[in-house]
């Protein structure tokens, strides 16, 4: 399935199926912009994250990418230019 | 698997009265045992390899299969940052763990966490244990399992084990440590000799290590929680230990495994933490459904409970391969 655009409501859904998506004292509001790191996703989760999104979305997520997304924000930005960048060619 | 092992770190910490969180870097490790690893997790997606493709394999696959996932995850989970490790020894593997921890605490490490959690009821794991043999084909419970019986035709997996807060008692008395099951007073292990040497197994002489290494004498022992393969031969191997160490029908035997199935690696922990129990109850767990053969002249506890007081108990396990391995555990001093 390949949607024109990658919303963080849909990544919170993928690091929920994939990784687990612990209450915690971060509000709903600042999940965004707050590091992955913060937030308790270490590398295995975050692969596992960019396994899902690549076979839902039919996307190629170079690992480069996970490693510069350092917040969910910043992760839905970088997938957005990736579509947009296969949709442009 | 690694779910139940979690949740037994977490109430054995309680119960100990430690909060891992509060303790010094370093001063805390963990050594379990495991014999199969995450077998439902790893089932799950070798279907999706297999249905899906590569791409559907969860990327925790990469840890949740090996032996070491619940040393791993408990020490991730509680900043264990103390030595840690994993011991793969079939169904001795959890008295080779305990021993371990115990060699580490006498190196120097106030405190570790020890014990095992094994669960591979799936159907690949049934598979694999199917194959492997030694697995009972009875289709009725009271005759599944039965050690030490003239109808024994192998024993019943089950699915658990124990974990247990081990620490150093010159540590444990300067915390005051609220509660204390007991002692790890002596370890034995040892190999069983080449198949057709016409040598005998060794099952007799890790008793015989264990008891030395704890100073204890046979007459002393309390009760005998027993390996209990529930196969003919090694049934009689094991009795025939049994009678030369403490003589015929010399000790109380008991393997409450009987109710539980055989557990794996963590059929020893919970059998260590069976007779830690048994010590602070005055009571013995009893081993149901046997009717004891006479030949192997045991004092088997069977039917009822039996209540004496114990202080020492003697737990043996046997591991696939020809592993042996046995532990003397004592009551707190008075």
């Amino acid at each position: 399935m390949s949607a024109n655009e990658f919303t963080l409501d849909d990544l919170k859904r993928i690091l929920r199926e994939g990784a687990g998506f612990e209450d915690s004292d971060v509000t709903a509001a600042e999940v965004g912009d707050t590091s992955f790191k913060d937030l308790g996703y270490e590398s295995i989760a975050l692969l596992e994250i960019s396994l899902r999104i690549e076979r839902e979305y039919d996307v190629a997520l170079d690992d480069a990418y996970l490693v510069d997304s350092r917040t969910p924000n910043e992760l839905v930005d970088t997938v957005n230019e990736v579509l947009r960048a296969g949709h442009n060619s | 698997m690694t779910q139940i092992a979690l949740v037994l770190a977490d109430w054995a910490f309680l119960d100990a009265g430690v909060d891992p969180g509060e303790a010094p870097d370093y001063d805390i490790g963990i050594v379990t045992a495991s014999s199969s690893g995450g077998f439902e997790f790893g089932q799950r997606e070798l279907q999706a390899l297999w249905s899906k493709g590569s791409r559907y394999v969860s990327s925790y696959q990469s840890f949740a299969w090996f032996y070491a996932v619940n040393s791993g995850q408990i020490s991730i989970r509680n900043g264990l940052r103390g030595p840690s490790g994993v011991l793969v020894v079939d169904q001795a593997g959890g008295l080779e763990a305990v021993a371990q921890a115990r060699r580490r605490i006498r190196s120097g490490r106030p405190m570790m966490m020890s014990g095992a959690v094994d669960a591979s009821l799936c159907s690949w794991g049934w598979v694999a244990q199917l194959a492997g043999g030694g697995l009972s084909t009875e289709d009725d419970p009271a005759r599944g399992y039965l050690p030490f019986d003239e109808r024994a035709r192998g024993h019943v997996p089950g699915e658990g084990g124990a974990l247990l807060v081990l620490e150093d008692a010159e540590h444990a008395r300067a915390r005051e440590a609220p509660l204390v099951y007991g002692e790890i007073a002596g370890y034995g292990a040892t190999m069983d000799p080449k198949p057709g040497s016409g040598r005998h197994p060794g099952v007799r002489r890790a008793v015989e290590l264990a008891l030395d290494d704890a100073g204890v004498v046979a007459e002393q022992v309390d009760v005998v929680f027993a390996d209990a393969a529930g196969v003919p031969g090694l049934d009689r191997s094991e009795a025939e230990a049994i009678g030369k160490v403490f003589g015929p029908r010399g000790v109380p035997v008991t393997a409450p495994k009987t109710m539980t199935g055989r557990l794996n690696s963590g059929g020893a922990p919970l059998d260590l933490a069976l007779a830690f129990l048994s010590m602070r109850d005055g009571v013995i767990p009893p081993t149901v459904n046997v009717r004891p053969a006479h030949e192997y002249d045991l004092d088997l506890v069977t039917g009822e409970p039996r209540q004496i007081p114990v202080r020492t108990a003697v737990v043996i396990f046997r591991g696939r391969g020809g592993f042996n391995a046995a532990m003397v555990v004592r009551a707190p001093a008075a």
